[in-house]
């Protein structure tokens, strides 16, 4: 369980170096979701579920479509 | 040059007394008292089976609601922001619609994501979760029926209704339970019953299926006026 926590974290940690690193938008914003998604998995190791539920359907879901919206709306790439 | 030399010297900083705070905390030690205090009394005081619901409604049923007066708040303000006057507001013809799949697919299992956002806000006193999580899983069922049908909308005025009804059924059983029962803000009338029933805990229930309402409306009425903004077009810019 260790091992796989300490996996997750580094996987946390580049995907949330290249959601800024990302050109197109929409990589960087599913690169987010990605890092949302880890942080509920690390919240049910160390058993939190409620915040885990929490951090899954508004970090993951809600706010991962809220900036889509917003990139369709301007530009996909970044300049 | 000294621009990054700057940043250098602030984010050493930083790092350095993080790693002194973190040092310094001990992890995986319970030393607060008033967590020992919680664990020990709730069943007895509260009878729910979830601590954290029992923490988050009952000895912290004030901070709950002003979370879902912030929440109200936000929603109003997202609103007002992508607010359209009724006549400006016109369907945008879009050319790409969503395929056979995601739209049979999507009818197919929003009903189910209702089902479980339901089931987490009703168990909220008994298993994780409750209101706000079941809120924003609703909500999310809605984002998905959005994607899938682009030129349709939810009934906004519905929305306020439910919305309305349950924000005064919470702020109602906190002002009862004030003015007849105890002296204190949202105590808890009802009966205790059996622990791990379902009607059990009193008011908890009550109060987090007015929560799960009243977060899923909001929700979804943010994602109506965030969608109607990207899909139907309103005036010139």
């Amino acid at each position: 369980m260790i091992y796989a926590s300490w996996l997750l974290i580094i996987a946390m940690i580049v995907l949330a170096i290249l959601s800024i690193e990302f050109k197109d938008l929409i990589a960087a914003v599913v690169a987010m979701g990605a890092v949302s998604l880890i942080i509920s998995l690390l919240f049910l190791f160390l058993q939190a579920p409620d915040v885990a539920m929490a951090e899954a359907s508004i970090g993951a879901a809600l706010t991962m479509a809220i900036y889509i919206i917003v990139v369709r709306k301007t530009e996909r790439r970044e300049k | 040059m000294i621009r990054k030399i700057t940043y250098g010297i602030f984010l050493g900083i930083i790092v350095l007394s993080l790693i002194l705070f973190f040092a310094a905390f001990p992890f995986g030690k319970n030393k607060m008292a008033v967590g020992k205090y919680y664990l020990k009394n709730d069943i007895n005081q509260t009878g729910a089976a979830n601590v954290v619901t029992a923490v988050t409604l009952d000895y912290r049923g004030f901070d709950t609601l002003g979370e879902v007066t912030v929440l109200f708040a936000a929603a109003t303000g997202v609103a007002i922001l992508f607010y359209v006057l009724e006549e400006d507001k016109k369907k945008r013809e879009r050319q790409v619609y969503p395929n056979f799949v995601v739209r049979v697919g999507s009818r197919i299992i929003f009903p189910f994501i209702l089902l479980f956002g339901s089931y987490i806000f009703i168990h909220g006193h008994l298993t994780p979760g409750g209101g706000f999580q079941g809120g924003s899983i609703i909500a999310s069922g809605f984002l998905l029926l959005y994607l899938a049908y682009p030129g349709e909308r939810v009934n906004r005025s519905k929305l306020s209704v439910v919305e309305g009804i349950a924000g005064i059924t919470f702020a109602g059983l906190g002002l009862w339970g004030l003015f007849t029962q105890g002296n204190s803000f949202l105590f808890n009338f009802l009966p205790k019953g059996q622990l791990n029933m379902i009607f059990s805990a009193g008011i908890l229930p009550i109060i987090y299926i007015a929560i799960g309402f009243k977060v899923a409306s909001e929700f979804a009425g943010i994602v109506d006026d965030m969608m109607c903004e990207a899909v139907c077009s309103g005036g010139e810019k």
